[in-house]
């Protein structure tokens, strides 16, 4: 292996990954179907120009010093003694400063227009679903349709949707990407996230934070349509015989993996407070988390149910 | 009477860690079966395994270091093997089962059985010879330190065998971590593998404090260190307060499963989110106590190489010290799609990002340092040159995941997975490379052959950039880390090239160690009679090469920065004495070994509820700390005659050298 073929191998595997850049095209990321993800892809774009201004000099720099003055270039001036200079470091202290100076104004702005408990600025009512992580499924909750579903979310495009979110097991995150942010589903706490669809489609939504043996198969479709479309669904969810009650509720609680899509006609009300409550017992409610069928059964009585924070 | 243990723990039913486990135990008989045959049990008994001198547990260090990179590489490229064929959901070759287990293995093993030790080891080799001490501040500590550092490696090189690894992530956030949720011990040899190591480690920051603090040679000002010491300074000091943090975190979680308490657990009262905080308070200092020593590494070397003093020392040293404090309030950044609101958000990704300020400073002083050099392009200045790229792109991608807005889409993706080993490969494992070819000379006394070395060199980076650029990619589509398997075959390609990068990256392992065997084979070519190969700035080129067991005859004075330079230019290095004082010296303890292996005992027995065994190891512990506490017989005193004859055979054709070839150049002639 000499150093020619090695760098003619580097060569071609750029090139290889370029061509791969350049023919793959789908990046979800930056080709969001609604407003948060819309301006988090321009957020990550300026972020990534304005650091440009910086790293492309230093690499620069770094490749061009190195080349000019290698020991071999006895034409270059060489200062033994140089070691400081007030200018120079004025300017290396200063650039970086002004740089992450409007970086970070941008970060502030942009973290609380961002925000995922804010509520969107929409002349629309969001509607509200209630996603619950288990071991290793989602389970959508339309309170005001008392209506349920596994491993498949339907929303109605330019509605702003309000999500709350908990977990029935470990620590899962929600996240839809080509909506825009994603957010922690935690036990015993309510998490919010508030998205919108722009574009009918049906899109990738699973857990982002590793949750156990069955995670890599803990994916659900978000499938956004238009009113009638989000109507048609939830009529389809309807027409299902199944209810979500405490029973139905500790079966699907049990550990499954691959889960098809499936619907509950009917839902249990406050189900979904019930859920994050089982975890807030005091001592005397002890086996609460072992036997959740029950658990459930308990109303909430409890004000320590709150989100967190 | 043997706790959860029984013959069932072994996995018999899996060919990959049968298979493994038969080439351990040929591999190791033959190993063992040639060092009795040998006959060097006695000599690495007395010499290595029992010694007290900071050059060897530094080497000792660097070596386990080496040996698990082997490891916790073979767990990256059967997961990047893994990944490139699990397309559309396809099973590939590793259940999750397994898979979990191996990028578990694969994030502990990296950072607290490879980064660490590496560091750890060249600070060990390189501090009390940049400072001009005879040793560490309390060797025996440090012997301790090392063997408990070996004591987690060997609980979790065992698990592989006995029982299994944790299956959470290098991190083991509840509840998963829980007994519920992994109710097996993989999760236990987690806990004591690193409660144990990460008492070295915190051992060791005191060591150094104390050594640069107290142990300076007559005369050196603290302004007057060099950078390498500098940073290592810096480093142990965040080790000193950072690991305390984790020791607790490990604690409440062992409580949790040994106990049932519920600090972490869902059920009363628990609370994973405070085991986040405090893993992440210990956590993110962590990657600033690995990579500041590597850029002391790349700011010694990058003036060595251009025979210039370095650009800024000031700024280096403030720069550096910022970073320090700074890295303590950036934690939340790991997190901020836990819901906290905005106002927190943002000032932890604000703090973040002023970070990237001092850093970005000390790249532009390694590149003035370059400017109007004359640079010698020698392995510790290509890894040099690389990580000045390298690590550019990943301190970029850093600053974007710290925008909250941006990580709420980027967080936990493989855009995250492609940032920090951006900065881990390309600062840290770039550093210590950079470092291993630019100290070996001191610790062996020859140098390394650079062919092997370059082709290692260029492995090494093409295969870094073929392995993570696509996975900046694949964050951008959308791919989460830690997947077993995936629907989207669009994401494939992109992890098949990673895959090839893995192979590129394995070649120049192999390259590398392919160096070590021919300079080894090849030493009597490229010898370093002077002790001083690179042309030097700093004292620990002013001694001879491998040092002498006391480092120095008689403690050199320093009145400036880079004295050795000074004194080369002034004609006054390498001086000759005709008096040299007897040198008092730390003898060598078993102790320490001794105290880490009861301590692996313990560690053992309580991964598998073994009660009795564990209070005995943990007695027997203690136990041998007090009769070494009780041992008055720990130092002795090197007559100055004997001094005076080392220092002679090397000092004598040393002049008669410089005579002839011309101060300045000896070494580089000679060289």
């Amino acid at each position: 292996m000499n150093k020619r073929s090695l760098v003619s191998a580097a060569r071609w595997s750029c090139v290889g990954i370029a061509v791969l850049l350049l023919s793959g095209c789908n990046l979800e990321l930056l080709s969001p179907k609604g407003d948060i993800g819309m301006q988090e892809k321009s957020l990550i774009l300026i972020a990534t120009g304005l650091m440009l201004l910086v790293v492309v000099p230093v690499i620069a720099m770094t490749l061009i010093f190195a080349w000019r003055y290698r020991a071999s270039n006895t034409k270059a001036t060489y200062a033994p003694k140089w070691s400081h200079s007030t200018a120079i470091e004025a300017v290396v202290w200063t650039i970086p400063c002004i740089i992450i100076a409007i970086l970070g104004t941008i970060t502030w702005r942009t973290t609380h227009a961002l925000d995922p408990y804010k509520p969107l600025d929409h002349q629309t009512k969001p509607i509200t679903i209630q996603a619950v992580s288990m071991d290793w499924k989602w389970a959508f909750i339309y309170p005001d349709y008392g209506v349920a579903s596994v491993n498949e979310l339907a929303i109605p495009t330019n509605v702003p949707v309000h999500f709350e979110i908990t977990s029935d097991s470990v620590m899962n995150a929600f996240f839809i990407p080509q909506l825009g942010s994603q957010i922690y589903a935690m036990a015993g706490m309510k998490t919010q996230l508030n998205l919108i669809a722009n574009q009918p489609g049906t899109y990738a939504g699973l857990s982002s934070n590793y949750s156990g043996a069955g995670f890599s198969d803990m994916h659900f479709t978000a499938i956004a349509t238009s009113q009638q479309g989000f109507e048609d669904w939830i009529k389809k969810a309807k027409a299902s015989s199944v209810k979500l009650d405490d029973q139905a509720y500790h079966a699907l609680t049990q550990p499954s993996e691959k889960v098809p899509v499936s619907y509950y006609g009917n839902v249990k009300p406050g189900m979904f407070d019930s859920i994050i409550n089982q975890y807030m017992g005091d001592m005397s409610m002890d086996k609460i988390g072992t036997t959740p069928a029950q658990a459930s059964a308990i109303p909430s009585h409890n004000d320590h149910a709150k989100a967190s924070e | 009477m043997f706790g959860k243990l029984s013959l069932s723990a072994i996995p018999f039913h899996e060919p990959i860690i049968m298979g493994t486990l038969l080439m351990v135990c040929l591999g190791g008989a033959a190993l063992l079966g040639w060092l009795t045959y040998q006959r060097k049990w006695g000599y690495l008994w007395t010499e290595w395994f029992t010694t007290v001198d900071h050059k060897r547990i530094g080497i000792m260090y660097v070596i386990l270091a080496l040996v698990m990179l082997l490891r916790g590489f073979a767990d990256a490229i059967m997961m990047r093997a893994q990944q490139a064929v699990a397309a559309s959901d396809a099973a590939g070759y590793l259940p999750p089962h397994h898979y979990d287990q191996i990028f578990t293995a694969h994030g502990v093993i990296m950072i607290f059985f490879v980064a660490m030790p590496f560091v750890v080891g060249l600070m060990n080799l390189v501090v009390p010879l940049q400072i001009g001490a005879r040793d560490v501040a309390y060797p025996f500590l440090n012997s301790l330190s090392y063997w408990l550092t070996a004591s987690g490696v060997v609980l979790v090189m065992m698990s592989m065998f006995v029982g299994d690894f944790a299956a959470t992530g290098w991190l083991a956030y509840p509840p998963l971590s829980e007994l519920k949720f992994s109710p097996t011990v993989g999760v236990d040899y987690y806990i004591w593998a690193l409660q144990l190591s990460g008492l070295g480690t915190t051992l060791s920051g005191i060591n150094f404090i104390v050594t640069i603090l107290r142990m300076r040679t007559p005369g050196m000002k603290l302004m007057q260190m060099p950078v390498f010491t500098w940073t290592a300074l810096v480093t142990n000091i965040l080790i000193v307060a950072a690991f305390p943090i984790l020791t607790v975190a490990l604690a409440l979680l062992a409580a949790d499963r040994y106990l049932d308490m519920h600090f972490f657990t869902n059920e009363l009262g628990g609370n994973a989110m405070l085991y986040i905080n405090l893993i992440w308070i210990w956590g993110h200092p962590e990657v600033y106590i690995l990579i500041l020593p590597c850029f002391g590494v790349f700011s010694e070397v990058v003036a060595t190489f251009s025979g210039k003093p370095l650009f800024g020392y000031k700024s280096m040293v403030y720069a550096t010290a910022g970073i320090g404090v700074a890295s303590f309030i950036v934690w939340l950044h790991h997190f901020f799609t836990m819901g906290s609101g905005a106002d927190v958000n943002a000032f932890f990704g604000i703090s973040t990002m002023i970070i990237s300020i001092p850093t970005g400073v000390k790249l532009f002083n390694w590149l003035f340092t370059m400017y109007r050099g004359r640079i010698r392009f020698n392995l510790p200045m290509l890894w040099t040159v690389a990580f000045m790229v390298t690590f550019t792109i990943g301190g970029m991608t850093g600053v974007l995941l710290a925008v909250p807005g941006a990580d709420f889409v980027l967080h936990n993706s493989l855009f995250l997975i492609a940032h920090f080993h951006n900065v881990i490969i390309g600062g840290v494992v770039f550093g210590v490379f950079a470092a291993i070819n630019y100290w070996f000379p001191k610790a062996f006394g020859f140098k390394l052959e650079e062919r092997w070395g370059k082709a290692s060199f260029w492995c090494w980076v093409v295969g870094f950039y073929l392995a993570f650029m696509p996975l900046y990619v694949l964050g951008l589509m959308g791919m989460t880390r830690r997947m077993n398997h995936y629907a989207n075959p669009a994401w494939q390609p992109y992890l098949i090239v990673a895959a090839v990068g893995a192979v590129f990256i394995a070649l120049g392992i192999g390259f590398m160690l392919l160096q070590f065997v021919v300079s080894i084979r090849n030493r009597a070519a490229n010898p370093d009679l002077t002790g001083d190969p690179w042309g030097g700035r700093t004292l620990e080129w002013a001694t001879s090469s491998p040092a002498p067991f006391y480092n120095f005859a008689v403690l050199p004075k320093v009145e400036e920065l880079d004295q050795f330079w000074a004194d080369k230019e002034h004609k006054r290095a390498y001086p000759q004495y005709a008096h040299y004082d007897d040198i008092h010296m730390p003898r060598n303890t078993g102790a320490g070994l001794i105290m880490a292996a009861f301590g692996t005992v313990f560690g053992f027995a309580m991964v598998w509820h073994i009660w009795w065994l564990a209070i005995g190891g943990l007695l027997c512990m203690i136990g041998s700390f007090l009769v070494r506490a009780f041992d008055t017989d720990v130092d002795y005193y090197v007559p100055g005659a004997e001094v005076e004859k080392i220092e002679r055979t090397r000092l004598v054709p040393l002049h008669k050298l410089i005579e002839n070839v011309g101060p300045a150049s000896a070494g580089e002639k000679v060289a």
